[in-house]
């Protein structure tokens, strides 16, 4: 038995590409994000596994029970799944108080057991003294946090939640990151999220699913799957962005010093929540310098000894894949690379500057 | 106001109101299964509960007439099993008032249905809700002001209706009479003053029921 959710499954649609699970795994701890561009078939994934969609061919199994199985003809449905879904919007019940909505799930245990419950939640998501409000009169952060309580209030088994931020203004959306991922490791059973925010997925994912085109691309640790696409179309998805994930070693004065395999970066503070320790650090690859090996003293805080491993034209740009002890991409005008002489197997020198480097607590 | 003009008003007040209640759970019923489930032949049956709007009253009570009658096929079987006489009745009223405010209340409740939110049921669902208490928690209160627009309009269509009700239960005094056909029967014999109450009367009932309605309506608002 596989434990957590183990779907293979093909969903066609009238006007869209046929979405095809293969192998989707999400095991007991952590969290599973799928990420893609809006049409590629997360959404439907998602609907799919918590029973809200029927695909057409596959299946579905979660601990080696079988939800879906188109051989058998097995449908367990949405109801008996035990899953807590967060859809986009949130769809709190409009006409029912913040403890009802919260409550809605626990039907048919006594009130006392539900009111023990429901308070019990309340506290843990910070929802006090909202209980009798309606769900129009909660900000953004509140409502999200609320679908967050009705979904987990039963103690579901998985947790899905189709981009559970995206609704949100930025400067909430930042806030509420490194707390939802805290928020989901402790509930401590998996979770599946889509998002197709790449900050997103880096901030709250531990494994990554890309998406594209209803088909399942690549698969596996955030980090990895951001540096090493396996193919172009991945590399266009993710981005041209370095993630890397360090330790926060000190901050002081504004600025952070985050230690990445033994290289110190030093970045900006900025919006670090205090008790930081883990985060990633997010390079894009048109904010790397280039310099000739042993070139000049420089500006630029943070200075990487460089091989470059590989060059790729995009464009008007060259794509430069830089071997630091850990992958970096770099973007350079083609008269730079030119000037430069650059070629796989020289050795550069690589400056980014503190502001330029943008850390995601987790 | 004359007795006989109080029974009129009260005979044909009752016939609407027996005929909103005999309609409402099957025209909510049809009209969740027309908004929420994909079936064969749905539009064949939407059609058919619209034909009443369109179809000229007469013929729709024709068709009952044909089919109530004791020698129609459910006419002739309600009486030989139940004794049951149909035609000519306040029976024939309540279903000639029944079948031509129907596709209104059908019609309106569909709307009403099809404008809660899927998502939200769908969250009832998978928060371990079966379909019945999906239905009653989420459904229903978000769809119950428009549920109960239509079935006021449907109460205050069956006070008017004269068609099918002088076709299939025709005027008899004190029997089957109602505003409506009693107004037509009053202008017919010169008495207008007596018609021209009773159009009072019905103005008044129109009024009533829609103003309770914007009332209440009012008051349900979240």
């Amino acid at each position: 038995m596989t434990p957590g959710i183990q779907a293979s499954f093909t969903k066609r649609f009238a006007d869209g590409p046929v979405i095809r699970a293969e192998n989707l795994h999400a095991s007991t701890n952590g969290v599973t994000v799928l990420f893609g561009p809006s049409g590629s078939g997360k959404t439907t994934m998602l609907r799919c596994l918590a029973g809200l969609e029927q695909p057409e061919a596959g299946q579905i199994q979660f601990d080696g029970e079988v939800w879906f199985d188109s051989d058998s003809k097995k449908i367990v449905p949405a109801r008996k799944r035990n899953t807590g879904f967060v859809p986009q919007d949130y769809a709190l019940f409009p006409h029912l108080t913040v403890a009802a909505n919260i409550g809605y799930g626990l039907y048919g245990q006594s009130a006392t057991k539900k009111k023990a419950r429901v308070s019990e939640i309340v506290r843990w998501l910070g929802l006090d003294k909202l209980e009798t409000r309606l769900p129009h009169e909660l900000s953004g952060g509140q409502q999200q946090r609320v679908g967050l309580a009705r979904a987990v209030v039963r103690r579901p088994r998985l947790l899905l939640l189709d981009e559970p931020l995206s609704a949100l203004d930025t400067p909430t959306r930042q806030r509420l990151r490194g707390e939802l991922r805290s928020q989901l490791l402790q509930l401590g059973i998996p979770a599946i999220l889509v998002t197709h925010d790449r900050y997103e997925a880096a901030a709250l994912g531990d494994q990554l699913v890309v998406l594209d085109q209803g088909l399942m691309l690549q698969t596996g640790p955030v980090a990895d799957v951001i540096n090493h696409p396996t193919n172009l179309a991945v590399a266009a998805i993710v981005g041209t962005e370095t993630v890397l994930l360090g330790h926060l070693t000190r901050v002081s004065d504004g600025l952070a010093t985050v230690n990445v395999n033994g290289h110190e970066f030093t970045a900006l503070a900025e919006d670090l929540p205090s008790g930081a320790n883990a985060v990633h650090l997010c390079i894009r690859a048109e904010d790397v310098i280039l310099i000739q090996n042993g070139g000049a003293p420089a500006s630029a805080r943070n200075r990487l000894s460089a091989t470059v491993l590989a060059l790729a034209p995009e464009g008007p740009m060259m794509r430069i894949e830089l071997d630091c002890g850990f992958p970096l991409k770099a973007l350079l005008t083609r008269q730079a690379c030119d000037e430069l002489a650059l070629k796989a197997g020289a050795s550069v020198v690589a400056l980014i500057k503190a502001p330029h480097i943008h850390l995601i607590p987790r | 106001m004359t007795p006989a003009e109080w029974q009129i008003v009260a005979f044909t007040a009752g016939m609407a109101v027996l005929s909103t209640a005999l309609i409402l759970v099957p025209g909510v019923t049809l009209a969740w299964c027309l908004a929420r489930l994909r079936w064969r032949g749905k539009s064949l049956v939407e059609t058919v509960v619209a034909l009443p709007l369109v179809l000229p009253p007469v013929v729709t009570g024709l068709v009952l007439l044909k089919l109530f009658g004791r020698r129609g096929p459910l006419g002739h079987w309600l009486y030989s099993e139940f004794h049951l006489d149909i035609v000519f009745t306040w029976r024939a009223v309540a279903l000639a008032l029944a079948v031509m405010s129907f596709p209104l209340l059908v019609r309106t409740a569909r709307a009403a249905i099809e404008e809660v939110n899927p998502t939200l049921e769908q969250m009832a669902r998978t928060l371990g809700a079966g379909e019945w208490r999906v239905f009653f928690t989420i459904t229903l209160p978000l769809a119950k002001r428009g549920l109960l627009a239509g079935t006021l309009l449907a109460f205050a269509r069956a006070l008017g209706e004269f068609g099918a009700t002088i076709m299939v239960a025709g005027n008899i005094p004190g029997v089957t009479t109602t505003l409506s056909t009693d107004i037509y029967q009053l202008v017919q014999l010169g008495e207008d003053s007596h018609a021209w109450t009773l159009a009072g009367i019905s103005l008044a009932l129109a009024f009533a029921a829609l103003w309770i309605s914007e009332r209440l309506q009012a008051r349900s608002k979240i």
